[in-house]
């Protein structure tokens, strides 16, 4: 899922005052923003009382069902569409891409409410690790399902780097280095080998990505 | 054609030392250095923005000592260049005469003096020795050729006291399968360790370089210990030197003894004077 946290409430603030907005509608999202504690029905109500004591107006507050569902979102907001035209600006508890749909959806203002940070596995509620950067060119297969793009801070494919010390990773010096455990685990899997792996292809991850399945499956 | 080359291949112990380009543009002072160490040393290694952290170029730095007539070893790391970047400041290398290129990974960023800075790592170092070898058999990266190829004498780092040592080994026989053919090891304290090493690599035609600090004082092993990654002073040798009444005099003794025996069990050694560039010409004719 996509890991949120809550934006810098200064810089709230200002997007609101930058535009003399008086009154707000805020939409957060179900999917994501709601696991991340970030978004949900609770985090919506806490910043509406926040706007609230900040004298502004909140005309009325929606949790979308997939916020980066423009289909789901459009349908959101119509639903919401008194509410939202007497509002002067729309606040978001989602992540970019909830930002950018709802957007797309409304005619008013809208500004972030969360900054988005990574695509995260949920290791218990409420802690989340990044594990994939979504290369485009999965190197899981070789590397006994640990990902070195991601969880090597350095994103080396081969390793580990000269400052591995005692098993331990340089710069998160509270952490195995990747290079390790999958050397590890290979070794345990009967199948760690010699070879280099080769230099990424940074072209599957051309900016931005789109996939339409309905056509050939390709991708950009 | 590379001295250090063929030097270590006629079975010659080398001695290698390292400069570190200037902050700025003043050359002054590394040239002074050159001049100290060049009398002691084959080559002389020439660091890559150091410690992660803003330095005049390599590039432009080895050049300069070549020009004083000392072979430098051309460092480059895989932190600040990409791939195009790396290939074209390899080509230019070979270019100004540069023939020896050490290829490391890099410190990472946040070590440095620029912490904001996007660390770069398109290519790990086993990557780039690839590359230039690739380079010597006249193509790029991309299998395209080139016009002119290039003849590196390409190194790379060992770190033989870092565990796990199957991890370290298994990295070092990658690096030799890229086209690595010499090894410049991290500073060595524990010379059993060395010679796990050495004798794993010999067999595969790679030669070790064995790096000695001249540790002269305990403010700078502290430096080691707290700053330093992939590194650490082990304790008997601290305590030998913070209880000396002299930790420079001590320091130098230490690194006397320590060249004296990795002269017994390696193809040469790579000197880190830290400071202490007078001392080298002492501590290498008193350890033969
Ligand atoms: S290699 Fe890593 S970043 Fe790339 S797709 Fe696989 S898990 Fe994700
Ligand atoms: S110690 Fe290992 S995980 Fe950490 S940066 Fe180096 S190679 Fe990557």
């Amino acid at each position: 899922m996509i890991i949120t946290r809550p934006r810098d409430w200064e810089r709230i603030e200002d997007n609101l005052a930058s535009i003399g907005a008086r009154s707000v509608f805020i939409m957060g999202c179900g999917q994501c923003a709601t696991v991340a504690h970030t978004g949900g029905e609770t985090e919506v109500a806490e910043v509406a009382a926040r706007l609230e004591a900040l004298g502004l107006e909140v005309t009325g507050w929606t949790v979308g069902e997939v916020t980066c569902h423009l289909g789901g979102t459009k349908l959101e907001s119509r639903k919401h569409g008194g509410d939202i035209e007497a509002a002067d600006a729309v606040l978001v508890l989602a992540c970019g891409a909830g930002v950018q749909t709802v957007a797309d959806s409304v005619t008013k203002p809208v500004f972030p409410g969360l900054e988005s940070l990574f695509l995260g596995n949920v290791i218990r509620n409420g802690i989340f690790e990044e594990r994939c950067l979504m290369c485009g060119e999965c190197v899981l297969d070789k590397t006994a399902g640990i990902c070195p793009v991601t969880t090597c801070p350095k994103g080396l494919l081969n390793g580990p780097c000269g400052g591995m010390w005692e098993g331990m990773c340089e710069v998160l010096t509270d952490r195995e280095c990747t290079h390790v455990r999958i050397r590890r685990r290979l070794t345990e899997q009967h199948r760690a080998g010699k070879g280099t792996l080769a230099p990424k292809d940074f072209s599957k991850t051309l900016k931005p990505g789109g996939v339409n399945i309905r056509g050939h499956g390709d991708s950009r | 054609m590379s001295r250090l080359r063929d030097m270590l291949s006629a079975g010659e112990f080398v001695v290698t030392g390292e400069v570190a380009p200037p902050k700025g543009a003043d050359v002054t002072a590394m040239r002074a250095a050159v001049e100290l160490l060049a009398p002691h040393c084959h080559a002389l290694n020439v660091t890559d923005n150091q410690g992660a952290s803003l330095h005049l170029a390599s590039l432009a730095a080895s050049r300069i000592v070549l020009d004083m007539g000392i072979e430098p070893i051309f460092q480059q790391t895989c932190r600040d260049r990409n791939r195009l970047a790396l290939q074209s400041d390899l080509l230019a290398a070979w270019s100004l005469g540069l023939e020896n290129v050490l290829v490391v990974t890099g410190d990472d960023p946040r070590a440095g003096d620029h912490p904001n800075a996007k660390g770069v790592f398109d290519l790990d170092s086993t990557q780039l020795a690839e590359i230039a070898r690739g380079m010597n058999e006249g193509h790029d990266m991309m299998d395209r050729p080139l016009a002119g190829a290039t003849d590196f004498f390409i190194g790379a780092a060992m770190f033989p006291e870092a565990e796990p040592w199957d991890v370290q080994l298994a990295r070092a026989e990658q690096k030799i399968e890229a086209g690595v053919r010499f090894f410049q090891t991290q500073a060595i304290f524990d010379m059993t360790r060395l010679k796990r090493a050495v004798e794993a690599l010999r067999p595969h035609g790679a030669k070790v370089i064995a790096g000695v600090l001249v540790l002269k004082s305990p403010r700078v092993i502290d430096f080691i210990n707290e700053r330093l990654a992939g590194l650490m002073v082990p304790d008997a040798i601290a305590d030998r030197i913070r209880s000396a009444d002299d930790p420079a005099e001590e320091a130098i003794v230490l690194a006397t003894e320590q060249v004296r025996e990795i002269r017994t069990i390696a193809d040469g050694v790579h000197i880190m004077p830290l400071g202490l560039d007078a001392a080298v010409g002492r501590i290498l004719g008193n350890s033969s």
